[in-house]
């Protein structure tokens, strides 16, 4: 269900709270200040004064995201991941490297699972756009969700949104009986999920923790438990 | 990323004639590598024309028993698609050793066709390349050119075309149906698609400004084993060092008919015609298969880095034929 448009949403965080985001920027603030002995905040002064980009004009969108309609207007250059990190601060799906090489901004479009960081925003109109915000039910965690807690799959945790979208799709692909490149036949139908086709897979997330043991485990279980 | 204005295509004419009008205006499907490629300024246009949801998403049979592939139709499907499975498991093998899972989903079989070479330098401005800045010159010639071209290169590029499933269309003689600016259709072959850098490596193709590719016709599959076989720097995930799409009819100890296409060391997908009239007739052994690859990489260029590409190509060409050959 779209929710109505009146339903309130923060555009932008109440001007007191603390973010991740401030308090990663003051952390570094702070450790520029004792490499340089200058406030990074005035270092960046003159430049921001001196800039007079005129704003780029916006083009008016409705994504739906988690079942939820967010009429948003966006420049058209705005990828869906800055679309949902910036303008929604939907900031589950993480941004990785930005050119569609580490998979940390995986999410599911119409159930599939793509690279939000490699598409415009503005192409989305109308899709079923599901993020990491949206997979648990009333509290409850995706069963995909659950198996990487239970198996402790990652260790810094910033792939993991990505890791689990990824999952999630890829999980949908198996049982609508897509190959891999690790198929042994191509023909058959039934994808026996072992570990050699979660690897080839799952190639598209990078984990620099390298947690792939136990991501593979926690991918294992959910396909046990769903008969995959 | 430089401001473009963005219009969604309501048809296919349309969406012609909205590139063709505008000197700086691109089509849009997949997004995977024109995005990619513009986050990095080196694609700029100033208008985008989407043309992802355009009714070209259908895979269909022809009347002389081939398929016919929208241009639409994602990469993912394409490789799953049943038919592609059990008549053309070359394609389908061809396009899984491609990109990842959440590429595949995106990315578009025109796109894939179209995409643009991952040569380090082609993708940094701070260095000299041709097919980028048109006479500034090519930094791989004397640079780390590990991953270029053994074939078809020239003086002024040897950037490789990257993509796996070109490779094996190739092989299977596949046709590229278009829509020309002046709203004719057209089909070219898909050896003719794309063409040799010589003295203008940034003109890749032989489709004219706004030509749209809308299909991709294979004919019936020819007769034969088909293998599909990528060498590459990690098991999953990477571009071809070298990869081998044969095709091969073997009876009574003697090779019939073969199909042969290398993908990773030109700037084209590469197919061997000559060598698969040197392979038709001749004994299926080991010592027909060396000859054939030795003559394969006759006219092959090794640069400091990348001469190793010649010897694993010709091994590979020699394992694949084999595979294939084994009726």
């Amino acid at each position: 269900m779209a929710a109505k448009d009146d339903e309130t949403w923060p555009k932008t965080w109440p001007e007191n709270w603390p973010t991740r985001r401030t308090v990663l920027e003051a952390g570094g603030a702070a450790t520029l200040l004792f490499a340089t002995g200058m406030p990074a905040r005035a270092q960046q002064m003159p430049a921001l004064q001196g800039a007079s980009v005129p704003a780029a004009p916006t083009t008016p969108i409705k994504l739906i995201i988690n079942s939820r309609e967010y009429p948003l207007e966006l420049d058209p250059r705005t990828t869906l991941l800055d679309a949902l990190r910036e303008h929604l601060l939907l900031t589950g799906s993480k941004k990785g490297c930005d050119h569609g090489q580490c998979g940390a901004c995986t999410v599911l479009v119409n159930g599939r699972r793509i690279n939000a960081c490699l598409t415009l925003a503005v192409m989305h109109q109308g899709d079923e756009i599901t993020t990491v915000e949206g997979l648990a039910v009333n509290g409850t965690l995706h069963p995909v969700q659950a198996a990487f807690v239970a198996r402790d799959g990652f260790q810094c945790g910033y792939c993991t949104p990505g890791q689990v979208c990824s999952t999630v799709g890829m999980l949908k692909e198996v049982e609508a009986g897509w190959p891999s490149h690790a198929s042994t036949d191509i023909t058959t139908q039934k994808v026996s999920l072992t570990e050699a086709e979660i690897r080839e897979r799952m190639s598209g997330n990078i984990c620099r923790c390298a947690a792939y043991p136990n991501i593979v485990a926690a991918i294992r279980d959910v396909a046990e438990g769903t008969g995959l | 990323m430089k401001y473009f204005t963005y219009e969604r295509a309501q048809d296919v004419r349309q969406a012609v004639a909205s590139v063709t009008s505008r000197p700086d205006a691109k089509f849009i499907s997949g997004g995977t590598n024109l995005l990619d490629l513009m986050k990095l300024e080196i694609e700029q246009p100033t208008h985008l024309v989407d043309i992802s949801r355009l009714p070209l998403d259908r895979i269909d049979e022809t009347p002389e028993r081939g398929l016919r592939i929208g241009a639409q139709v994602r990469n993912s499907d394409l490789a799953a698609d049943a038919r592609v499975r059990s008549r053309y498991p070359v394609l389908s093998q061809a396009l899984l050793a491609g990109a990842s899972g959440q590429l595949r989903n995106k990315a578009s079989t025109g796109g894939n066709l179209l995409q643009r070479t991952r040569c380090y330098y082609f993708y940094d401005r701070n260095m000299p390349c041709n097919k980028r800045a048109p006479g500034t010159g090519c930094a791989a010639l004397q640079g780390f050119n590990r991953m270029h071209a053994v074939l078809g290169g020239s003086d002024a590029c040897i950037a490789v075309h990257p993509s796996d499933m070109a490779v094996a269309m190739t092989a299977l003689d596949a046709g590229v149906e278009t829509v020309t600016p002046d709203g004719n259709t057209r089909t070219i072959p898909i050896a003719e698609l794309h063409r040799l850098p010589g003295t203008t490596p940034h003109v890749e193709t032989n489709l004219q400004r706004g030509e749209m590719i809308t299909a991709v016709t294979l004919p019936p599959p020819p007769p034969g084993r088909q293998i599909y076989r990528k060498v590459r720097d990690r098991a999953s995930y990477a571009f071809a060092l070298v990869s081998v799409a044969a095709i091969v009819e073997s009876g009574g100890g003697r090779v019939r008919s073969a199909r042969i296409a290398m993908g990773g060391v030109a700037p084209k997908p590469w197919r061997g015609t000559d060598i698969e009239r040197s392979l038709a007739g001749e004994p299926a052994s080991d010592r027909t298969y060396t000859a054939i690859a030795e003559s394969a990489l006759r006219d092959a260029r090794g640069f400091n880095h990348n001469a190793f590409k010649i010897v694993l190509a010709k091994r590979t060409l020699r394992r694949t034929i084999a595979d294939a050959a084994q009726a």
